[in-house]
């Protein structure tokens, strides 16, 4: 009796959570959730994704270092994860090829969750990546990276007040040093399991002229494909005439159901 | 999915798409900046309601002052080249001892106990012939040249890459790639390639554009790789620190290889420029380069990682190719047509040519043969020059790698040969400018995926080097 009650409330502790990581390497298969890494060049996403996952990807210190898509996987809280480091890009919006791998993989990978690895001292351009990836996916975790960097620069970010503009879970970590990963692993896990729900921030200040088209295509776009998480992302992107979203929606490939895994396209990214 | 849909289903598409099409006249071609606009304002605001600035700043703020060092006009280039300096310095003079304790091991302890094994397994001739003396003393070879060197050199890049340099060195460099058409970024794939141009191919899928990452590709060659250092120092230490008196003998070899290297990256900016001139036209594209902050870099995870990641991983693809070539060096020796082995009818034929070009027919062989990896170079010469002056007091044997440990024995078979500083010259000279190693050209392939590509890569150089030793000979003869 005892002994259950111990372990029950054990359950309930997130330290013991922490203990509960295991660390895959490269063995992914038969996951529950796919995690998708991305941010802005050097913020540490290769060190993130060591820390998670026990492997030892290179890391280094110059932007543009992570090149292909690396994947890894690990368990945590008795679900299988798998985790793909995504290149690092400053926007999704224009058209170089890392950034297109990352576009990409988050558009059609679906992952399950995002996380957005930011660098502290740098906020301000971080964001625009953040608000980004947060049109593309409403289930996104930011990862506050470098944390030691900020307050030996004398910054302070306010993570909650932060977390509450951009409706995702926001952990400050210090990768480098395994600092924050146990907060990070629960955020992650509470956002797959849909225990925290995201309520992501949408880009606002469009002109009146652009809101008009865009709702008018997102109410066409519902109506085909009601089940779209980035109906208003996928309007903006047929405004700009972009080809390859063009291709995607007349082939179906955007239509498929969200949290479905299509193979096919997974394989064909990257 | 896609047949399943329904002809209204596709009408729909079609409609989504021209209404879109429709509203992007409307809106003008400023959508794009506006939608960035708006995403760049909210940023802004976010970050200034989260974000607070306390403290002053560190009265002495180190980073910046070392930028400025790192990246000034006037102390940047200096900088560089001493950082270079060092970092070679520190390869070859460390490797030295390893490399001969290794050498000791494959080539003098275990060879001939291999020989001692073959024999009592009654193995024939030829076969324990092509097995020992030819594949395994390619890759004992390989192994003890190229393992010790890259094993100082890629964790010394490593740890500066960690620290934050490499994108210093990009900045630098920047506006002479510009200058030549490239981009600025083939900066850190030329450092890439000191180590191995194989390594550096790969390296520039950091750069976005097709037509610069393929100058890049191409003018990697030029940046001396580990498996070209052995044969630049040692002709050097033979034949160039031998025209100055002993003391200064040492300096003055290490400043012709720091001079061959420089010529290197000369050919990188000319052929650069004459790539994106003519085959390879176009304007050098834009990119931001982020100076990261300077980071103390982790020692044993840097150790760990460059050894797994890039020596190991570089090491075995050059045993792969060392192997077969240790069976041609054994059978074009060993090959009799006629009176001759096939090597020496193929030195008799090449040989004028060899001359004219201030080399000989066993330079041009041994770099035939030496294609698979640059690091048997320097063997396979010692090899065929023995064999075709009948020599066979000197070597282990025919179609036999050996080392030699001293210096004058290398200088009586090459006095023997009828070697010159000019041949010496030149053959430094045409090991810094040929084709790339196999595998580097298999590289080349599987990155650019065009046969007609990995052709210029591998004949740009090779013409461009008989060119340069054809004038260099020409020169030096009407000179002398």
């Amino acid at each position: 009796m005892s002994q259950t009650s111990t372990a029950h409330a054990c359950e309930t502790c997130p330290i013991h959570h922490a203990g509960n990581l295991i660390r895959m390497g490269i063995k992914i298969d038969n996951c529950d959730f796919v995690i998708a890494l991305a941010g802005n060049p050097n913020t540490g996403k290769s060190t993130v994704f060591n820390a998670l996952t026990g492997l030892r990807q290179h890391t280094g210190n110059w932007p543009g270092k992570t090149v292909t898509r690396a994947e890894g996987g690990f368990i945590y809280n008795k679900h299988r994860y798998k985790i793909v480091d995504l290149p690092g890009t400053y926007s999704l919006l224009s058209t170089s090829n890392d950034e297109e791998i990352a576009r990409d993989f988050l558009l059609f990978g679906r992952p399950d969750v995002t996380v957005v690895v930011a660098d502290a001292t740098r906020l301000e351009r971080n964001l625009n990546l953040i608000l980004q990836v947060l049109e593309i996916t409403d289930r996104a975790v930011v990862c506050l990276n470098l944390m030691d960097e900020a307050r030996r620069h004398g910054l302070q970010v306010d993570e909650r007040r932060l977390s509450k503009e951009l409706g995702v879970p926001v952990i400050p970590t210090v990768a480098r040093r395994n600092q924050g990963i146990d907060e990070l692993l629960r955020a992650i896990d509470e956002v797959a399991t849909g225990s925290y729900r995201c309520r992501p921030r949408r880009i606002q200040g469009e002109s009146p002229a652009l809101r008009k088209a865009l709702n008018l295509l997102v109410r066409k776009l519902r109506a085909l494909h009601p089940e779209l998480p980035n109906a208003r992302w996928v309007a903006l992107r047929l405004l700009e005439g972009d080809q390859r979203i063009i291709d995607a929606l007349r082939s179906g490939e955007l239509g498929e159901l969200h949290g479905e895994q299509p193979a096919a396209s997974v394989a064909s990214v990257g | 999915m896609a047949n399943k849909m329904t002809f209204s289903h596709k009408a729909a598409v079609e409609d989504i798409i021209t209404t879109a099409n429709r509203f992007r006249w409307e809106l003008g071609e400023n959508l794009h900046d506006s939608v960035m606009d708006a995403i760049y304002q909210d940023a802004a605001g976010i970050a200034r309601r989260v974000v607070t600035v306390s403290g002053e700043k560190p009265r002495f703020d180190w980073e910046r002052t070392l930028d400025r060092l790192l990246t000034s006009r006037v102390t940047g280039f200096p900088i560089m080249l001493l950082l270079l300096a060092v970092v070679f310095w520190l390869t070859i003079a460390g490797a030295n001892v390893p490399s001969s304790m290794l050498a000791t091991l494959l080539v003098d302890t275990l060879h001939p106990a291999l020989k001692g094994l073959a024999a009592n397994m009654g193995m024939p001739w030829w076969l324990d012939g092509l097995l020992i003396d030819g594949m395994y003393l390619a890759m004992a070879w390989v192994v003890s040249v190229m393992l010790p060197p890259m094993a100082i050199f890629f964790p010394l890049f490593t740890l500066l890459e960690d620290f934050g340099y490499l994108p210093r060195v990009a900045f630098n460099l920047d506006h002479l790639f510009r200058k030549a058409g490239a981009h600025g970024k083939q900066a850190l794939s030329m450092s890439m390639g000191y180590g191995c141009n194989a390594a550096g191919v790969i390296a520039t899928r950091i750069i976005d554009s097709p037509r610069e990452r393929l100058i890049a590709i191409i003018t990697n060659n030029f940046a001396l790789c580990n498996g070209r250092w052995p044969t630049q120092i040692l002709i050097a230490s033979l034949f160039i620190g031998a025209l100055v008196p002993p003391a200064l003998a040492g300096i003055v070899s290490a400043a012709a290889v720091v001079g061959v290297t420089l010529l290197g990256v000369a050919l990188t900016f000319g052929i650069s420029w004459v790539l994106s001139r003519t085959l390879l036209k176009g304007e050098p594209s834009t990119f931001s380069l982020e100076l990261p902050p300077y980071r103390p870099p982790r020692i044993l995870q840097t150790l760990y990682t460059s050894l797994i990641d890039r020596t190991i991983f570089v090491l075995w693809r050059a045993v792969v190719f060392a192997l077969p070539s240790g069976a041609v060096i054994w059978l074009v020796s060993n090959i009799h047509v006629g009176e001759a082995s096939i090597a020496q009818h193929v030195i008799q034929f090449l040989d004028p040519f060899g001359l004219i070009i201030g080399l000989n027919g066993v330079i041009l062989l041994a770099y035939i043969i030496a294609i698979p990896a640059n690091e048997i170079v320097i063997p396979t010469i010692l090899m065929l020059t023995v064999m075709s002056l009948g020599m066979h007091d000197m070597g282990a044997g025919t179609g036999v790698l050996f080392e030699l440990s001293e210096q004058s024995a290398y200088m009586a078979i090459f006095g023997a040969a009828g070697w010159t500083t000019l041949t010496g010259i030149c053959l430094m000279l045409f090991s810094l400018i040929h084709n790339p190693c196999s595998t580097t050209l298999f590289t080349i392939y599987k990155e650019t995926g065009s046969v007609k590509w990995t052709a210029v890569s591998a004949l740009l150089p090779v013409v461009l080097g008989l060119v340069v030793c054809f004038l260099v000979a020409q020169v030096w003869r009407m000179v002398g």
